[in-house]
C-alpha cells in the first residue's frame, strides 16, 4: 500500500513495472505510470484538481471535526490518530466536499482521502457527504463521489456504521429528485463504503485494477481457508461480474463523467445556474417525501 | 444435561448442578425445601451477576447458543406464518427468512436472520451469515408488504454478511447498499428489533426502519470485537478490550441516539426464560407498531429519514470549527 505513495523525492519507482519515473512527469500524467499505466494513489485535493475546470472549487464544511464520541483508545488514543492524520494531510477528516464545474457542468464532488485513517468513514465523513448531497438537491446539481476507503471507522463504533444508512437515505432523496449520482471507485474501496454509497451510482465507474469489495481479501481467505484467485476483487473482475458500469483510465475520467452527466440531463453553462431543471416526468411523479 | 452456562457464569453453574443433583433424589419435603432455597440463591446470584455485565460478557450472552432467535419469536408472537422463498434472481438464502404472519389480528410481513439451533440447522442456515440473495429476498418481500400496505417486522441477529467468494461475486455490498437506500423509502411501517448480534453491514442491511428496538443483552457493532482486536491491537486476544471500546451494548446505542428503545430481558438473559423474553418483546413491539401505524405516510417517512439523518450530532459527536 505504502509503495503507491508518491514520496517527496524527485524520482519514484512505479509499483507496477518498477520503472523509475521523474516526479513531475508522473504529476503531469495524473499519477499514472507513463510506461505501464499503473494508477498510483491520488490524494483528495489532487483528485478535485483533476476533475474541476481550472482546478478550482468552493469547499464546504471544511471545519467539521470528530469529537471522539466513544473516547476510543486502542494501542493509541483515537484523538492522537486524528491529530497525526491532520498533521500529515492538512485535512480535518477523510473527505473533501466541494462544488465547481466539470466541463462547464456545476457539480458537487466528494473526494475521499486515504491518508486520513485509511479513508475511513466516521461521523464527519458521513455528515459532510450527506450535506453535500442535500445541497445538490437544493441547487439541482449532480453529485460525484470519489471513493477511496477501507470502510466504516472502527474508532467511532456503531455511529460509523449508521453513516451508511444516513448517506444512502440522502441518496434516495437525490434519486427521487431525478438528479445524477456518479460513483467513482478507486483503489481501495472496501467494507461499509462499498456496501453503501459506492455501489449506488447511476453509474459505478472504477479506475483500473482497483481493489473493490465488501469483506477484505484476508478475511475471506480465513473464512474459506483457500488462497484467492489472481485478480479477485479487482475492477476488471467486478466489471465481468456485472457490478460496475465502466472501468476507465484516470486520464479519461473527467471526459467520461462529463459525457455521462450530459446524458443525465446536465447542460453546459457558464453561470452557477447550470442546474438540472425538474422534468415534467419528475413533477408528475410521486411526491417528495422528505419532511 | 450439562447446565447451559457461559464461562463467566461459574457461580450459577455450581448452583444449577446442585439443583440437578437434588432432583435425582427421592422427593421429600426436606429435599423440596432445599431445592427451593437453591432456586432462591440462583435467582439472587443471577440478578447480581447480570446487574453489572461487562461488554464482553454481553457479547457472549448475545451469542448464546440457546438464545431465542427468529424462529422462536415467530412461534411465540405470531400465528399462521407462511414462509416466502427466494430472491427471484439466483437462489433462496437460508440465513434470512421472510413470510406472512398474523400479529394481534393484523397481517404483517416478518423478516429476519436465522442462525439455526442444532448443528444440522446451523449449517443449513450458514450460521446466520447471509449471502446477497438473503438481502435481495428481504427487499423483494418487503416490496410486497409495501404494495399491499402491510407493516413489516424485522428481527436482526447475524454475526455478519457472509465473507466468501460467491458473496463478493454476486455483489453482497450492492445488495446491502440497495436495501439501505430503498428501505428508507418503503411506504409502510417498519419496526426493527435487534435481538441478538447486530453484526455490522450484515445487520444494518435489513435494519432501516421507523423504530429500531434492541433487546437488553443484544449487541450492535461496526465490527466484531475479535476483528477489531486483530486490526487495532494486532492481537485477537484483546477482544475483551475491543468489546468495551466499541460501545456495542444496548445502553451504549441508546445513549448515542442510534436506537429508539431497549426491550428488557429476563434476569440472566432471554435464553433462561424464552416465554418471558417473548412477552417483553411483544409489549414494546405492539406499542411501537400501533404508534407508527397511526402516522400518515409523509410524516412517517419524513421521521424515518430524520432519524437516520441525525445520527452523528453537532456538539456531541462532532464540532464545526471556524464558524
Amino acid at each position: 500500500m505504502k509503495a503507491s505513495r508518491v514520496p517527496e523525492g524527485l524520482w519514484i519507482k512505479c509499483p507496477g513495472c518498477s520503472q523509475i519515473i521523474y516526479n513531475k512527469d508522473l504529476a503531469t500524467n495524473l499519477n499514472v505510470c507513463p510506461k505501464c499505466a499503473h494508477h498510483l494513489r491520488v490524494n483528495a485535493a489532487d483528485r478535485l484538481r483533476m476533475l474541476f475546470d481550472g482546478g478550482s472549487w468552493t469547499e464546504y464544511d471544511k471545519g467539521l471535526v470528530s469529537m471522539d464520541p466513544l473516547a476510543f483508545n486502542d494501542t493509541k488514543p483515537y484523538k492522537a490518530r486524528l491529530k497525526a492524520s491532520t498533521d500529515a494531510t492538512g485535512l480535518k477528516d477523510a473527505v473533501i466536499v466541494g462544488s465547481g464545474s466539470i466541463d462547464g457542468i456545476q457539480t458537487i464532488v466528494a473526494a475521499m482521502e486515504y491518508e486520513f485513517i485509511g479513508g475511513s468513514m466516521g461521523v464527519v465523513v458521513g455528515e459532510k457527504i450527506t450535506r453535500g448531497i442535500e445541497r445538490a438537491i437544493d441547487e439541482r446539481w449532480p453529485v460525484v463521489i470519489v471513493c477511496c476507503s477501507g470502510g466504516a471507522r472502527m474508532m467511532e463504533g456503531a455511529l460509523s456504521l449508521m453513516q451508511m444508512a444516513k448517506i444512502c437515505g440522502a441518496l434516495a432523496q437525490l434519486d427521487r429528485a431525478r438528479l445524477p449520482y456518479i460513483s467513482v471507485l478507486t483503489d481501495p474501496t472496501t467494507g461499509g463504503v462499498t456496501a453503501s454509497f459506492a455501489m449506488l451510482g447511476d453509474l459505478n465507474i472504477a479506475e483500473p485494477k482497483a481493489l473493490i469489495g465488501f469483506a477484505g481479501p484476508r478475511v475471506i481467505e480465513q473464512t474459506i481457508r483457500q488462497k484467492l484467485p489472481e485478480g479477485f476483487q479487482r475492477s476488471e473482475f467486478l466489471l465481468q461480474k456485472g457490478m460496475l458500469d465502466l472501468v476507465i483510465d484516470r486520464r479519461e475520467m473527467k471526459a467520461v463523467i462529463a459525457n455521462a452527466l450530459r446524458f443525465m440531463g446536465a447542460s453546459q453553462t457558464d453561470t452557477a445556474a447550470a442546474a438540472i431543471a425538474p422534468t415534467a416526468v419528475a413533477a408528475a411523479g410521486r411526491p417528495a417525501r422528505q419532511a | 444435561m450439562a447446565p447451559d452456562t457461559l464461562e463467566f457464569e461459574e457461580s450459577i453453574a455450581v448452583i444449577l448442578k446442585e439443583i440437578e443433583a437434588l432432583a435425582l433424589l427421592p422427593a421429600t419435603e426436606a429435599r423440596d425445601r432445599q431445592m427451593e432455597s437453591h432456586r432462591g440463591r440462583l435467582e439472587s446470584t443471577r440478578a447480581q451477576l447480570y446487574a453489572s455485565l461487562t461488554p464482553w460478557q454481553r457479547v457472549q450472552v448475545a451469542r448464546h447458543p440457546s438464545r431465542p432467535g427468529f424462529e422462536d419469536f415467530i412461534a411465540r408472537l405470531f400465528t399462521g406464518f407462511l414462509e416466502i422463498h427466494g430472491d427471484r434472481r439466483f437462489a433462496d438464502d437460508h440465513a434470512v427468512m421472510s413470510g406472512f404472519a398474523e400479529y394481534h389480528g393484523e397481517r404483517v410481513l416478518v423478516v429476519g436472520h436465522v442462525k439455526g439451533t442444532d448443528t444440522k440447522a446451523k449449517i443449513h442456515r450458514n450460521f446466520g451469515y447471509a449471502r446477497p440473495e438473503g438481502y435481495r429476498k428481504a427487499l423483494r418481500t418487503m416490496r410486497l408488504a409495501e404494495k399491499f400496505r402491510r407493516p413489516i417486522v424485522v428481527f436482526v441477529d447475524t454475526p455478519a454478511a457472509y465473507p466468501g467468494i460467491e458473496s463478493e461475486e454476486r455483489g453482497v455490498a450492492e445488495a446491502i447498499a440497495v436495501n439501505l437506500r430503498d428501505m428508507m423509502l418503503l411506504d409502510t411501517p417498519v419496526i426493527v428489533i435487534v435481538s441478538g448480534e447486530g453484526g455490522s453491514g450484515g445487520a444494518l442491511g435489513i435494519a432501516v426502519g421507523d423504530r429500531v428496538l434492541m433487546q437488553e443483552f443484544a449487541i450492535y457493532s461496526v465490527i466484531p470485537p475479535e476483528g477489531c482486536a486483530a486490526i487495532l491491537w494486532r492481537d485477537p486476544a484483546k477482544k475483551v478490550e475491543a468489546a468495551a471500546a466499541l460501545k456495542l451494548t444496548a445502553p451504549d446505542l441508546l445513549k448515542a441516539g442510534l436506537i429508539d428503545e431497549i426491550v428488557p430481558e429476563p434476569v440472566g438473559g432471554a435464553h433462561t426464560d424464552p416465554v418471558a423474553a417473548a412477552r417483553m418483546v411483544d409489549e414494546v413491539l405492539a406499542r411501537a407498531l400501533t404508534e407508527v401505524s397511526a402516522l400518515d405516510s409523509d410524516t412517517r417517512l419524513g421521521r424515518r429519514y430524520e432519524k437516520f439523518r441525525n445520527m452523528g450530532r453537532v456538539g456531541i459527536d462532532f464540532v464545526e470549527e471556524g464558524r
